[in-house]
């Protein structure tokens, strides 16, 4: 045996001796540390937890970390893990995609799988680019992009990932960034902790194809003006000197200045079992360019409770199983014979 | 009234109405009629392309085929002794298929003005008052009004009462052929035992049709087939897809592996799916996929749990699936593939029957990606041979690839049912704890099948990465080395050849070890080369046949076979597939016989070719 379970395991217990391959500078880095860090805290013995990937720059991640995992092929790892998860649910099932694996190639299979709503963990690496076959532009890669597949410009509409997920019925959904361990940290145990599929973006900079990207999100110069951090019950507040907040006029959230005769009870109170306001928040996606632009939410935006297809499917097993035995003979002979003599 | 009853030794019947007519559940209730009486059988339901096509026309044409005999049957006929048309269109569609002198039992109903005119007949031109019927004994009956009228006291409305015509038909066939109707009346009491009404007007019309040709005088014989010479035992009926699915639920018991399915729905393929999802007291897990590509990554995902992970298609479905089982090949894990083959290519003919996928199984898929394929023959021999496929699987860790067809899905006869203890054992381990100075799993460390360890989530201490990129050998580590590439393309190819020193030698159905011609076949061609093969034994020519389960690896013998026959014949519903692999294998100028139509090869057509070689 490698070693017992009995010592408390940490983040070097989920390092594999496999040699790091991405880029270096890429945020996939990060976020390989936190989810070592975050691991070994969650209270699941090592052999429970599979990382299901399909193909991309992310998709290498299962090779980095000492747990069961498989590399499969390009947008299936939700429907691989649809599968595992249904016959055992008793594994925590993580999958790890990119915006091109899980939403475009494999754009399907992610929708069926929030609605299914397995509980399993979906850690979407967005970075706006297709890396792996060098630079050309994804579905979340925004109007006009250069890239080499779109010489004079991208035309086509990204998708909003976290509306996409509403869409679909997801029960958890969230964003995070590369380059905010802590709260990334903190949305990797809160997408742990939630039973049900969990959809968490994690803006990821891709420092060779899409340098910067999210860096208006991120850049300490711009980043507490243009992100808006989301705390279950607290008011929607941002700004360099936390200043500034949002309300709900009607439906159409505004920014509005505290120190202009506002308060903070005016603000609008953040509630992730909200279903309707979390389909508004997931709708503040504006192009950080334009002109009086909301600033970028990151957290989690909604959460709920729903049956999970596993359990439900197991309760169905289990109910048949009482009613009738399971008698191979009976079965292989049915109703209606005839003996030859 | 005493009437004479004729013996008959085999008689085919075929029902033909509207697909809203009932002809399969006729048909499907006269087939265990049948079989209970330990008469062989063998059935051939014919569907319309459209679910519901226009009433009357010729695409809604619905049939189902019957064959029953006191000798052993392998098909259900090559033409009908009687054919019940219940409209214009159903008699024009099947008139080819009837024999010189043959009964005709139609429903005069169905052939008013505006049925005949549905049905393309000139206007003016009706079949049952020309001659065009003299080399046949038709027997005119007008089934709606008789149907009505046995209802009359029936407060349903007049739709409903039309509902129950088939009930008429049946009743008088089991007049005509001297049966009693117990099966039936305790099928519609399963049925409709809830629905009193409905219930009493089916056998009030069932009863109405035995008592109509119990009593009109017209009718002044009725017909036996008696029991066939089968051999001793217990018997049900059986159709193809039914034996898949019982053939997976008996290997997923006797391996201890949990059966898990994924499959998204497609003609003629569904069967399999409805039928497992009944079967939940087994542990079975059916999941319905978003397509077919979910439909067979789920099962690998299962597959890779620990569950016998299964996927079921057709043509299409295979096509969609292709690099996901290169994913299965990749990660030499256990999965089974069923593939009920129909007309191709593209959507093709969904309902109708073809042979067309064996090269998609052997070659379609991208890289180097060699895979075991097994293939049934008969409706009940999917039992059997789906067991065998799995037992490869889970032996040899790697995906298995089983071939079905539309024929052999709808297909029925009778099945000598197994004892549950009986069923050979499907030995099987995973892999649990590390071996004595291994540090950590090697998960393509092989054994003297070339088979790699199958050690699953949830195991302490076998934590371990696999995937679709080129792995090195027994580490599993990702490799690009080219002489790495080459060892493991080499080992998985070799991997499934070596299956063949673990399946039965191939051996001849019928006929002399060594002689003039062999004909050899796979799949459903298996009853028309067995009666035609048979039928030239007793004329005493010197030709033999042999039927393949294993189409790859083949049995090690098979070379051996061919080579003592001066000729070889390989017919098949396609343009000519196994013949390419035979040639290539074997250097063997085998000759093809094929047939493209989406329909089976017959005995008749099957002998005249044979006779042409001798």
């Amino acid at each position: 045996m490698a070693e017992t379970l009995t010592a408390p395991l940490t983040a070097k217990d989920f390092a594999t001796d496999q040699e790091v391959r991405w880029c270096p500078g890429c945020g996939d880095y990060s976020i390989l540390a936190q989810v070592q860090k975050v691991m070994p805290t969650l209270g699941i013995p090592r052999e429970n937890i599979v990382i299901i990937s399909g193909i991309g720059c992310s998709s290498r991640f299962p090779y980095y970390m000492n747990t069961y995992g498989m590399h499969s092929i390009h947008g299936r790892a939700t429907a691989v893990a649809s599968g595992l998860k249904a016959s055992r649910p008793e594994l925590s099932v993580w999958i790890v995609t990119g915006d091109g694996d899980s939403l475009s190639i494999g754009g399907n299979h992610t929708i069926h799988l929030l609605r299914r709503n397995f509980d399993v963990n979906i850690l979407l690496f967005n970075n706006q680019i297709y890396g792996l076959t060098k630079g050309q532009y994804s579905p979340t890669s925004e109007e006009n992009k250069v890239t080499k597949s779109t010489p004079f410009g991208s035309i086509d509409h990204p998708f909003n990932p976290l509306a996409l997920a509403m869409g679909a019925d997801a029960t958890f959904v969230a964003r995070t960034m590369d380059r905010d361990p802590k709260h990334l940290q903190a949305m990797l145990l809160r997408t742990n902790q939630h039973k049900g599929a969990s959809f968490l973006e994690i803006y990821q900079n891709c420092n060779i194809f899409n340098d910067g990207a999210f860096e208006t999100f991120t850049e300490k110069s711009s980043k507490a003006q243009e992100t808006l951090f989301l705390e279950q019950g607290k008011p929607l507040r941002f700004g360099a000197a936390n200043d500034k907040g949002l309300k709900l006029d009607g439906f159409n959230p505004k920014v509005i200045n505290l120190d202009e005769g506002h308060s903070a009870d005016d603000l609008w109170i953040h509630d992730e079992k909200d279903i309707y306001k979390a389909q508004i928040l997931t709708r503040i996606f504006d192009d950080p360019k334009m002109e009086g632009h909301l600033p970028r939410p990151f957290g989690v935006f909604y959460e709920a409770d729903r049956p999970c297809y596993e359990e439900v499917m197991a309760l169905q097993i289990e109910d048949a199983k009482a009613r009738k035995a399971a008698d191979l003979d009976k079965l292989l002979r049915g109703n209606e014979v005839w003996t030859i003599a | 009234m005493i009437r004479k009853q004729e013996v008959l030794n085999d008689v085919v019947i075929k029902f033909a109405g509207d697909s809203g007519d009932g002809m399969q559940l006729t048909g499907t209730q006269f087939t265990n009629n049948t079989a209970l009486l330990g008469i062989d059988l063998s059935t051939f339901p014919d569907f319309p392309a459209e679910i519901r096509a226009p009433l009357g026309t010729l695409p809604g044409v619905s049939g189902f085929q019957l064959r029953f005999s006191s000798d052993r049957v392998y098909t259900p006929g090559d033409a009908c002794d009687v054919l019940v048309a219940m409209n214009a269109a159903a008699l024009k569609v099947n008139l080819t298929a009837i024999k010189k002198g043959g009964k005709i039992i139609v429903n005069t109903d169905g052939f008013d003005s505006k049925n005949l005119r549905l049905a393309n007949y000139p206007e003016g031109e009706n079949p049952l008052e020309n001659d065009s019927l003299s080399n046949y004994e038709v027997i005119k009956m007008d089934v709606t009004k008789m149907t009505r009228e046995a209802l009359k006291e029936f407060s349903m409305g007049m739709k409903e009462k039309d509902r129950a015509k088939n009930m008429f038909v049946l009743g008088f066939l089991y007049w005509m052929y001297g049966r009693d109707m117990d099966n039936t009346l305790t099928f519609l009491k399963d049925k409709f035992g809830k629905k009193q009404d409905i219930f009493d007007s089916n056998v009030k019309v069932l009863q109405a049709g035995y008592n109509y040709g119990d009593t009109t005088e017209a009718f002044g014989t009725t017909y036996k087939v008696e029991k066939a010479k089968m051999q001793a035992g217990s018997y049900r009926s059986m159709m193809g897809n039914q034996a898949i699915s019982y053939g997976l639920i008996a290997a997923s018991q006797k391996s201890g592996l949990p059966l898990f399915l994924g499959s998204y729905p497609i003609t003629p393929a569904s069967d399999i799916l409805h039928e497992l999802a009944r079967h939940k007291n087994f542990g079975v897990r059916t999941f319905q996929a978003e397509d077919e590509i979910a439909a067979i990554t789920s099962a690998i995902g299962a597959a890779y749990g620990g569950s016998l992970g299964v996927t079921t298609t057709s043509g299409p479905g295979m096509a969609l699936k292709a690099e996901a089982m290169g994913l299965a090949v990749m990660l030499e894990i256990p999965l089974i593939i069923i593939d009920v083959q129909r007309g191709g290519p593209s959507t093709g003919l969904p309902t109708k029957t073809e042979q067309s996928d064996l090269l998609q199984a052997y070659y379609g898929r991208n890289g180097e990606c060699p895979m075991p394929v097994v293939s049934a023959s008969t409706p009940a021999d999917c039992f059997d041979a789906v067991y065998e496929a799995v037992r490869i699987s889970v032996q040899h860790m790697t995906p298995v690839i089983f071939l079905s067809d539309g024929y052999i899905a709808n297909g029925a006869e009778p099945w000598k049912f197994p004892k549950a203890e009986d069923l050979p054992p499907i030995h099987l381990k995973f892999k649990t704890e590390l071996g004595d100075g291994e540090e950590k799993l090697q998960p393509y460390l092989r054994d003297e099948k070339l088979a790699r360890p199958w050690a699953i989530p949830g195991t302490p201490g076998l934590e371990h990465r696999i995937g679709g990129l080129e792995k090195q050998n027994v580490t599993g580590n990702i490799s690009y080395e080219p002489e790495n590439h080459q060892l493991m393309v080499k080992i998985r190819q070799e991997k499934v050849d070596k299956i063949a020193n673990y399946i039965a030698e191939q051996k001849i159905d019928n006929g002399p070890e060594k002689g003039k011609i062999l004909v050899l076949g796979w799949g459903s061609t298996y009853g028309a080369i067995k009666s035609a093969v048979a039928e030239l034994l007793a004329q005493g020519h010197p030709v033999a046949h042999a039927h393949l389960r294993h189409v790859r690896p083949f049995p090690k013998n098979l070379g051996d076979i061919i080579k003592n026959y001066d000729k070889v014949l390989i017919p098949e519903i396609n343009n000519g597939q196994l013949i390419k692999i035979i040639r290539d294998v074997y250097f063997v100028d085998a000759k093809g016989y094929n047939k493209i139509m989406g329909i089976p090869i017959t005995k008749t057509e099957l002998v005249e070719v044979i006779k042409e070689m001798l």
